[in-house]
């Protein structure tokens, strides 16, 4: 059955004025094809799913248009009547599994009352075929899982468990909304790859939400690019991301860091923020940001028009754009570096090890505490103007080694040298020097400034400290401005509060700060985690930039591993606390590499509809750091599980001619040729 | 959960231990000379010096510490140093029986009124009805007990005749007797409940409509009131179901000023005319029964909190 939205405009009432929230939105979905829905923070795209199954917040209306579901209009019927046609013929998927479930009903219960109330199954029935529900999204010990709470079930356990309850009524329609954002990116993929085997095997039409063009490029049939709550552009999919017509999907695909770019070159950017939705004008809504815009753009509104007849646009020059006549190309490194200098590292750490003791007074008494091995045995060294990035998926230790580096949570063991000089591993015993030059820029913008000082308060701060440090006495306020300048905002933002700055704005200010303190080492943990893709392109130019123009090192901590290889120039890949592979961004791209990090690699949605992924899928969940496996910490999960000799004894490190380390019992040329044969078979 | 009760219960002990330690200390604090207050003024020296003996006055005061917890710990508390020299132990007991009687009949007014005002303020909040409740109760807390116990006595007591202003308990009461007896204190003491429970229950069941489980829960097409009854209010109560366990220690030992109104022979009046009398074995007595109240009602509310929410139950 065809689920389709026609013009369909929503409203929110924000004071007494109704501000348009999405505006004359036509979508078709289809039986068995994914229709991806892509767009930023606030480009209404979970509003309009959500409208689609016509839930709106109190405060919002459907101010015109349509949904059909086949021959039934859905925007005049009665809530009683919705209730037939939620779960029933619409199913939503949520993005965090574990607050979309109920904490304190079993999953047996929250699966079950589906079934029984639309399907009419007595309870034995209702049970069975969720045990049924479960076997179709792989999960093979149903029984076991029906009888859990949510929060006894991993991340990518719960999202089964709702995709299963989603699909155990055969619904007309499944919305995903960003239903793996919350997922690791090995758990991700397996989730991906249920969600794709799955729809074909369904008559349903699919939804999904996501900002992520990766995720999006591998799933999705057709997609639709949602700016300021308007449709910029609808095509297939390999039509979207080889021949984009509009500026704003242009720009969206030339500001994903590629791992093959040149390391030099920069992001493409979509400079400004995005349109307050309160005053829509007569305007291309992207106008404002748009690098092709022209008089016409500020004056007049743009159709949607057919570039063909499966492909749309809205965009007044999309036939330039098509054409090659506007360049939109990114522009060229700024200053050229210097290289990074191998002899003197900035920072060393050796046999860095910290270890938490959960459990209270009673515990510790009796024994009974569990020790949690966050970080064990790590060594790391960042040279001079290079970039180190740490990568791992959650639990693997890496905020918590670099919380321990910067000594917020001390490290119990090991040592640490800032520029050849050994420092405390404690905060209270690191001299004001060492603070300084060590600077800390944390992954929420929000959270990291004091929301009652100014953006001028929290730089000049720091710039004081410097000054007292030096001896010294300087022009504040002139400084300030300097420092907002380098980092490409205007000097009268230094009299502006946090909470009047977007999320991009803020962590310029954040990283303003960090260099405030002339620093020879920033670690930036998750810098760009929190910020939308065309914003995270600003954050990873300016750190460049600022990189070339000062001379510092940084030692970047992320989950995104193709961030992480376009910033550094070597890369540290964690699991469980341990370091298992580190080495130049090409060696551990390369091969061969550690095959967690192979199954790192493969697991990465390519933003590529033409190049399928990896099919490496690591199954089972991450084990918890209390109960660490014996011997190699990944034989658990490893897909290259060589026998009894993983269990029993911890890995040698290999290490090659130019540095390249992998911890593992195949030697570095036995990995090489295992992969390269894998590799072989899949072309 | 085993583990925890006992490690909640000897935790407990200690508890009582450092009370009853404090509590005796105090009553050596109290100004004045027991026997003579007792006696009176006229008594003679020979009389004082057989009454010090008599009760262990004279003894130094760890001793009589030590002595005093001994036979506590075996059940004999005492002889009340008030006219008739009674045994403590029975009064206290039957103080005791009479709270608990007077307890259980607040909680089962208050509670379901409390939870069913707090829930539809809730689900209306903003609307005139959420005001309405949310005033209503707010201006219940906010009286003092004797404003409402005296408004209620004229009202119903004395107005309409339906109930009693005064709670004689004799044995052998029917179940009306009880009625008319009990309903006037329990009424006024479940206001002071009612104002709480409602309030908290209102926002503990705001909190939950925000979250994400209940827009699935909506969009699994469930009707509204199985989205409440099911899906939230266990949530949302959870909260609640601690203060209202913690409020029994109050129904138990801090009654003094309901039980003054309507002459309710609870445990609280007890206390203050022990205090009054410096009848140190029933106020110590006493004291130790109210804290023992306190403190079983605090692990009701941890056992019951745990029992009821699977995220500690199961870790």
């Amino acid at each position: 059955m065809v689920v389709e939205a026609r013009h369909l405009s929503i409203d929110y009432r924000i004071g007494r004025e109704w501000v348009s929230a999405i505006l004359d939105v036509t979508l078709k979905l289809e039986p068995r094809r994914i229709h991806g829905l892509v767009g930023e923070s606030g480009s209404g795209k979970t509003t309009l799913a959500l409208a689609l199954m016509r839930y709106l917040p109190p405060n919002a209306r459907i101010s015109g248009g349509s949904i059909w579901l086949g021959d039934q209009e859905l925007t005049h019927l009665s809530e009683a009547d919705m209730q037939r046609v939620w779960g029933r013929r619409i199913a939503l998927v949520p993005q965090n599994p574990l607050e979309a479930l109920n904490p304190t009903m079993t999953i047996a219960a929250q699966m079950t009352e589906l079934t029984r109330l639309h399907l009419g199954l007595s309870a034995e029935q209702a049970r069975q075929q969720a045990l049924d529900d479960l076997k179709r999204v792989n999960i093979a010990d149903g029984e076991q899982v029906l009888r859990r709470y949510p929060h006894q079930l991993s991340g990518g356990m719960q999202q089964r468990v709702m995709i299963a309850a989603a699909l155990s009524t055969q619904p007309d329609l499944l919305i995903l909304d960003e239903p793996t954002t919350a997922l690791d990116v090995t758990t991700q993929a397996v989730i991906l790859d249920l969600i794709r085997e799955r729809v074909r095997s369904e008559n349903t039409a699919v939804l999904f939400v996501s900002h992520n063009l990766g995720v999006i490029a591998q799933l999705c049939d057709t997609v639709t690019v949602l700016y300021g709550g308007e449709v910029m552009e609808t095509a297939p999919v390999e039509r979207l991301f080889a021949r984009p017509v509009h500026p704003y999907t242009v720009g969206l695909l030339q500001s994903i860091p590629k791992p093959d770019a040149e390391s030099e070159a920069r992001l493409m950017t979509i400079e400004g923020v995005a349109p307050s939705l309160a005053h829509r004008t007569s305007a291309c809504v992207f106008a404002d940001r748009c690098r092709a815009a022209v008089e016409r753009c500020h004056a007049e509104k743009p159709p949607l028009e057919a570039v063909d007849d499966v492909h749309q646009a809205r965009c007044w020059r999309w036939p330039e754009v098509q054409s090659g006549q506007v360049a939109l190309t990114p522009p060229i490194a700024t200053a050229p570096a210097d290289p990074p200098q191998r002899d003197t590292p900035v920072l060393q750490v050796r046999q860095l090890q910290k270890h938490f003791v959960e459990g209270g007074l009673f515990d510790r008494l009796t024994g009974r505490a569990s020790r949690v091995r966050a970080v064990e045995d790590v060594s790391l060294h960042v040279n001079q103007r290079s970039t180190v990035g740490v990568v791992g998926e959650s639990g693997s230790g890496k905020t918590t080694l670099a919380r321990a580096i910067v000594a917020l949570d001390p490290a119990d063991q090991g040592e640490i040298a800032l520029l050849g000089q050994p420092i405390s591993l404690t905060l209270r015993q690191r001299s004001a020097e060492t603070l300084g030059r060590l600077r800390l820029v944390f992954q929420n913008p929000n959270e990291a400034l004091n929301p009652h000082h100014t953006v001028g308060q929290a730089i000049g701060r720091t710039l004081q400290l410097l000054d007292k440090r030096r001896g010294r006495q300087t022009d504040i306020r002139k400084r300030v401005a300097e420092m907002l300048q380098a980092v490409g905002l205007a000097p009268e933002y230094a009299d502006r509060y946090p909470s009047q700055l977007s999320g991009g704005e803020k962590q310029r200010v954040a990283i303003a700060r960090a260099f405030a303190a002339d620093p020879d080492l920033i670690i930036a943990d998750e810098p760009t985690s929190a910020l939308d893709v065309s914003v995270q392109a600003v954050i990873v130019n300016l750190l460049k930039d600022l990189r070339n123009q000062t001379g510092v090192s940084y030692l970047v901590i992320s989950h995104d591993l193709e961030l992480v290889v376009y910033m550094a120039d070597w890369i540290a890949v964690m699991y469980l606390g341990e370091i298992v592979e580190q080495g130049t961004a090409a060696d551990v791209y390369g091969i061969p590499s550690h095959p967690y990090t192979e199954a790192l690699i493969s697991a990465v949605p390519v933003p590529d509809p033409t190049v399928k992924g990896g099919v490496i899928r690591l199954h089972g969940d991450v084990p918890s750091p209390r109960s660490k496996p014996s011997g190699c910490p990944f034989h658990t999960r490893c897909p290259r599980f060589i026998g009894s000799i993983c269990v029993e004894q911890v890995p040698p490190v290999r290490v090659s001619a130019n540095g390249h380390q992998i911890r593992c019992h195949y030697t570095l040329d036995e990995l090489a040729a295992l992969q390269t044969a894998d590799r072989k078979d899949a072309l | 959960m085993i583990a925890f009760i006992v490690r909640r219960l000897l935790l407990l002990i200690v508890t009582l231990l450092v009370t009853s330690a404090l509590i005796f200390s105090l009553t050596q604090l109290l100004p004045g000379d027991v026997a003579r207050l007792i006696l009176g003024r006229e008594a003679t020296p020979e009389r004082v010096a057989a009454f010090n003996r008599q009760y262990g006055l004279d003894l130094p005061p760890l001793e009589q510490y030590t002595r005093w917890l001994g036979n506590f710990i075996r059940g004999d508390w005492g002889r009340s140093f008030a006219a008739g020299n009674a045994a403590v132990r029975p009064i206290v007991l039957e103080r005791l029986n009479n709270s608990l009687l007077l307890a259980g009949v607040t909680l089962a007014i208050s509670v379901p009124v409390a939870i069913f005002l707090g829930v539809i303020a809730a689900l209306r909040a903003g609307t005139w009805l959420d005001g309405l409740i949310s005033v209503a109760t707010l201006s219940v807390v906010g009286l003092p007990e004797f404003v409402t116990g005296l408004v209620l006595i004229n009202v119903f007591a004395l107005g309409l005749g339906w109930f009693e202003a005064t709670a004689l308990i004799r044995p052998g009461y029917t179940l009306g007797q009880w009625v008319r007896v009990l309903g006037l204190p329990a009424l006024t003491a479940s206001f002071v409940l009612i104002g709480y429970i409602t309030r908290l229950t209102r926002a503990g069941t705001l909190e939950e409509l925000n979250k994400p489980y209940v827009r699935t829960a909506i969009l699994k097409g469930l009707p509204r009131r199985i989205v409440i009854v099911r899906h939230v209010l266990r949530n949302a109560l959870l909260p609640t179901i601690t203060v209202i366990a913690i409020s029994i220690g109050w129904l138990i030992g801090g009654m003094v000023v309901i039980e003054s109104i309507y002459n309710y022979p609870g445990v609280g009046g007890e206390l203050v005319r022990a205090v009054e009398q410096k009848n140190l074995p029933m106020l110590q007595a006493i004291t130790m029964i109210v804290v023992l109240a306190f403190a079983l009602a605090n692990l009701t509310a941890d056992v019951l909190y745990t029992l009821l929410n699977p995220r500690i139950r199961f870790r």
